[in-house]
């Protein structure tokens, strides 16, 4: 305190002094219509700015309600060999929505992982795990391969090679009738643990799930 | 401290010194003249309201030191890189369609094919933005070499090195406008690579595809910050970035030995 003496600091502010000053006034007219006009501008500034950026990054917090999709009858699939499917990821924007899956039946002998238990056919998304370039399955070397960076999964979509950071992508499945159903896609860990979707590049072993958290619009199954 | 010299008087062309005579005065003069004379008028109409012939001299006349090479114009190739990108980029805007399910690739396959000089006006900002990403990275060599960022053009660099950012953002989108196979994977790819970021990557890359899947409004997005949001800021930064150059001073290369003025030598000796 520079003045010790002084027991209660006034209200009145210095300038209560100047000439035209109405007895009592608490702040002068000048910092007063200083700050007002400041306040006004940013009011202002805030109505137009702050709706633009929440246009802008709302789509982040959008919530997309499962599509179930039909991808063919339940003797199209065989238990030891992928089967292609289009899949349409977003609609009436033609071939830049749409994206291809490898089915099969579910074959006890080899998806042998308790994750997997009761899935009626297994759909693996042909979107790498490194950067999203389209997998194809090479039915010679039973192993899906990326034609951009040289990424190498096997049978159930682990990497055994190549820069991808976790197994690729899969898709719920179900069977309605003789049709059999492709619904939302989820990621798996390298010991095929299931996960909320991510995009490609982001890991899911260790401390990968939390420094890549799942999109705030994605629901559970 | 030593009173620094006087600028001489700029060098400005004759017929800009002496005022024009009064009506009336000079008899009858030729076509030519009058023209001329009449520029001049139309000039000094507007200096005398704006004083924007001072602001013109600060600009243009401006002391530059011994040793001033060919490296110090690669800032001006780069901008004028990016006014070639500007100027090629808005007659392309008139013909180009941001429509995914297939407008994009037939607008650009229409401007490429059909359009009178399309493919030229294309071909140039096609790879003038190569010729400018380039231009920007050897203009920065040039300063960093050179030792032009230090004090007092710390800032200067700073705002070079938003305007890089800003570049690389344009090359990113624009990459994707044409819509064919390289530009949608090579897009896929770029706005995954941008997901790799930790903690904040993935809300960055949806972001950029306005949504979790690339979808219909990807494409616009690209498009609105491709020609609407980056364009403005680059423009003003550069205009920032010239005025502090002008402000400054540019500096001599670091070969040249510091001299003493004339005025100071004898005593040295």
């Amino acid at each position: 305190m520079a003045d010790k003496h002084l027991k209660h600091k006034s209200k009145y502010t210095l300038d209560r002094g100047i000439p035209g000053a109405f007895e009592g006034e608490t702040i002068t007219r000048r910092r007063f219509m200083t700050a007002s006009a400041h306040t006004t501008g940013a009011i202002a500034a805030g109505a137009f700015a702050l709706p633009a950026l929440g246009f802008a990054i709302g789509p982040i917090f959008k919530s997309t309600p499962h599509h179930w999709e039909v991808v063919g009858t339940k003797d199209m699939f065989t238990e030891n060999n992928y089967v292609p499917v289009v899949l349409t990821l977003s609609p009436n924007i033609g071939e830049a929505g749409k994206s291809t899956a490898y089915v099969r039946q579910f074959n006890p002998e080899i998806d042998t992982d308790p994750y997997d238990k009761g899935t009626p056919y297994i759909a693996i998304s042909s979107r790498c795990a490194h950067l999203g370039c389209p997998v194809r399955w090479v039915d010679a070397a039973e192993r899906f391969i990326c034609p951009c960076h040289g990424g190498v999964y096997d049978l159930l979509g682990r990497r055994v090679g190549g820069p991808p950071v976790r197994p690729l992508d899969r898709f719920y499945t179900r069977v309605n009738g003789e049709n059999v159903e492709v619904g939302p896609r989820f990621s798996v860990n390298s010991e095929l643990k299931r996960f909320s979707p991510r995009d490609p590049g982001e890991p899911l072993d260790g401390i990968g799930q939390y420094l890549y958290p799942s999109r705030p619009g994605a629901q559970k199954l | 401290m030593p009173r620094l010299p006087k600028l001489p008087a700029p060098p400005l062309p004759g017929a800009l010194k002496t005022p024009p005579p009064r009506p009336g005065e000079g008899g009858a003069r030729t076509p030519v003249e009058e023209a001329a004379n009449a520029g001049i008028t139309v000039v000094d109409w507007v200096d005398e309201r704006t004083s924007l012939s001072g602001a013109a001299r600060w600009m243009m006349f401006r002391k530059v030191p011994k040793g001033t090479n060919w490296f110090y114009t690669l800032g001006s190739a780069t901008m004028f890189a990016f006014l070639s990108q500007a100027v090629t980029g808005v007659f392309l805007a008139m013909y180009y369609r941001p429509d995914p399910s297939g407008g994009a690739y037939e607008s650009i396959r229409y401007v490429t094919n059909d359009v009178f000089l399309g493919q030229f006006v294309r071909g140039m900002h096609k790879w003038g933005s190569s010729v400018m990403v380039i231009l920007v990275f050897l203009h920065m060599g040039r300063t960093f070499f050179f030792g032009a960022y230090k004090y007092p053009r710390e800032l200067n660099w700073v705002i070079g090195v938003v305007l890089l950012i800003l570049t690389m953002t344009m090359s990113f989108t624009g990459y994707l406008l044409p819509f064919d196979q390289r530009a949608y994977w090579a897009t896929v790819v770029g706005v995954n690579i941008n997901g790799t970021g930790p903690l904040l990557g993935p809300y960055l890359s949806d972001f950029l595809r306005g949504g979790s899947e690339f979808g219909a409004t990807t494409l616009s997005r690209f498009y609105a910050i491709h020609m609407l949001l980056v364009p403005g800021l680059l423009a003003a930064l550069i205009g920032f970035h010239l005025y502090l150059v002008a402000k400054l001073g540019t500096t001599a290369p670091p070969w040249m030995k510091a001299q003493t003025p004339e005025e100071l030598r004898e005593a040295e000796v």
